[in-house]
């Protein structure tokens, strides 16, 4: 069965006088795979697609549906509580809880969306900061970290759930090359840390070639 | 429920500087409400048994229409003796009534031979009113300071008269009256002590024995103006007053005619009304309370809300519900207004018991040297804090509802 499954999808933004549009009649299917990335300049759409496969946003036109779900029909409280549960995202901008240290930003997700118990929390974060390697630095804040090791946070907050599919919007634009290799690698091959998720990401023309001269 | 108060209170430990300016606004808030109601509470205590100790007893039941003409203590408006017997009967047979004082009033002419003025005389038995009335001897001045001060032959004289006659204690005086047949009668009277004011309306009167009073207005048998009444709880007044007036109603021969009224303390005293205004002005005081709550919650919740829409597009896109995202928020009002609430009846207290220490006096009208003594109801603190926190939570829910509305899409693209 196919993860994502998307027919004549369109998405029109309406400012005060001009109509964008952002997506015009776009089909594709997605079988679970295991890393699949969106690439195109930027203005093409990627970050628009992406919101709406991930339900932060609502199609204009076509159909969608998402882990076996039609996101067109789900309401505020339903499509929070959807990606909860199969969604994880990674931002461009790491976008961590300032306030709380790196192992409980991971744990999260855990905590607000999930409702685990202590124990099973603590192996599931303490698993995942290991796999990406941040173990030594769970203690500290965000603030304390360098953008390659919050983006690795994020990562692990993103994979904490055991999401079907993890959605990453640009997720290297803020870092540097070599760091950008790492969290591409990191996401692309470590299957201690993907598990068994859909990574779906958007890239910049630039970085995908970097990203492919690096890696292979 | 524990990691939303945590994440509440890191978010306002992230804001150092106005968290505590917040939580030092509602605490000092907290604090002039306590300290407020603390004081005149004491005060208003303090005077009403200053009141009621000195003169006029807790309640008083006199003849229907007495009260109404008091001024001019009409003799024709005094209890005939069946129904001051009644009366008594009654007060005895209560047992919230600890004591009371059957009183003769009268106006008459006070002469020191050189000098007459005016004067409004008691005529009591003694023992009966130094027990109604238990400051009275500590109202004595200068002469004699316990019952014997009112044997007969004897008169307690005001200070404010006795400083206008220049009248002391040993100086024969006499007292002219006209009885309720019109006729004139005089009687001379040792002056055995002189009676500090108090006040309020017969704060100012001179005391004799009942007896000398039957003398001079020529009563044959006991007529009584009034009985003065002390309970022994003042906070049942009212309840004692109600069930007085039912069984003195039930004791009269006509139901339909009552001959007898009952009056409580607030009823005959206008510092009743000054007792109010207290009242009335610690509700305002409530009321800005409730405004600084309002006004400064409100103001930092907007602001988190305004400053974290991005970090609430996060939270919101990794699946946290909006009830969740709304309790976050108001968990942060709720924990700004408790430790407001804290800090401030902490500090409250600790003046409080300063105030006590330093023994603050002050001076009301006549009386001189009132110690006060602010003392605080364990209700009053539970209700203050109770209200501080009640407002707190009021004033984030707006944010709190914003932030829980807001749609992740934009929360997270916003800048």
């Amino acid at each position: 069965m196919s993860l994502i499954t998307a027919q004549s999808l369109s998405k029109t933004y309406a400012t005060d006088s001009v109509e964008v549009k952002a997506l015009q009649a776009v089909s594709f299917e997605i079988q679970a795979g295991s890393f699949l990335s969106f690439v195109g300049p930027s203005g093409s759409g990627k970050t628009t697609l992406l919101n709406l496969v991930g339900c932060l946003d609502k199609p204009s036109g076509g159909s969608l549906e998402v882990a076996g779900a039609d996101v067109l029909r789900l309401d505020r409280r339903a499509a929070a509580a959807f990606r909860g549960e199969n969604i994880g995202f990674v931002f461009q901008s790491f976008n961590l809880m300032p306030v709380l240290t790196a192992f409980e930003n991971v744990e999260y997700p855990l905590v607000m969306v999930q409702n685990l118990h202590a124990g099973e929390r603590r192996a599931r974060v303490l698993e995942l900061l290991d796999a990406v390697g941040m173990s030594d630095q769970k203690d500290k804040l965000p603030d304390q970290l360098s953008g390659g090791q919050k983006q690795r946070i994020a990562i692990a907050r993103a994979l904490v759930t055991r999401p079907k599919l993890v959605l990453a919007d640009e997720p290297t634009a803020n870092l540097d090359h070599e760091t950008a290799y790492t969290i591409i690698r990191l996401m692309k091959n470590d299957t201690r840390i993907i598990g068994e998720a859909e990574i779906v990401c958007t890239l910049e023309d630039g970085k995908l070639v970097r990203c492919e001269e690096a890696h292979g | 429920m524990g990691k939303l108060f945590q994440i509440a209170l890191r978010n306002l430990r992230r804001y150092k500087r106005r968290s505590a300016l917040t939580i030092s606004l509602i605490a000092f808030g907290v604090i002039f409400v306590l300290v407020f109601v603390a004081i005149t509470s004491s005060f208003k205590e303090l005077m009403i048994r200053q009141i009621t100790d000195s003169y006029l007893g807790d309640l008083q039941v006199h003849r229907r229409g007495y009260v109404a003409s008091i001024e001019t203590l009409p003799l024709n408006l005094n209890l005939i003796p069946q129904q001051a017997a009644a009366v008594e009967k009654v007060l005895r047979e209560n047992p919230e009534v600890s004591a009371y004082s059957e009183r003769i009033k009268f106006g008459a002419m006070f002469s020191n031979f050189a000098e007459t003025t005016n004067i409004r005389i008691n005529g009591v038995v003694p023992e009966m009113e130094f027990a109604a009335c238990p400051q009275m001897a500590s109202r004595i001045s200068e002469g004699e300071k316990s019952v014997r001060a009112l044997e007969k032959g004897k008169v307690l004289v005001p200070a404010l008269l006795a400083r206008g006659m220049g009248t002391k204690v040993g100086d024969t005086v006499v007292v002219v009256a006209t009885n309720k047949d019109g006729s004139v009668n005089g009687k001379p009277f040792v002056v055995s002590g002189i009676l500090e004011s108090a006040t309020g309306p017969g704060g100012r009167d001179g005391y004799i024995h009942l007896e000398d009073a039957m003398e001079i207005l020529r009563m044959a048998q006991k007529e009584v103006s009034e009985f003065a009444v002390n309970v022994k709880a003042m906070g049942r007044v009212d309840r004692v007053a109600a069930n007085l007036e039912a069984k003195l109603a039930a004791a009269a021969k006509d139901p339909k005619k009552v001959p007898f009224q009952v009056h409580t303390w607030s009823q005959l005293s206008p510092f009743a009304n000054i007792a109010n205004m207290i009242d009335l002005m610690t509700f305002f005081i409530k009321l800005m309370l409730i405004a600084i709550v309002l006004i400064s919650i409100l103001n930092v919740m907007i602001m988190a809300v305004y400053e974290r829409v991005r970090e609430i597009g996060t939270i919101a896109a990794i699946g946290t519900s909006p009830r969740k995202i709304l309790s976050l928020f108001l968990v942060e009002g709720f924990c700004l207004g408790l430790t407001g609430a804290v800090v401030g009846v902490l500090l409250a207290l600790g003046i409080i018991v300063v105030l006590n220490l330093s023994k603050l006096s002050f001076t009301f009208g006549q009386a001189k040297d009132l110690i006060l003594a602010p003392n605080i109801a364990p209700l009053e603190v539970v209700s203050a804090s109770v209200m501080v926190i009640v407002v707190s939570l009021l004033a984030s829910a707006q944010p709190a509802y914003k932030a829980s509305r807001m749609e992740p899409i934009d929360a997270l693209r916003h800048v």
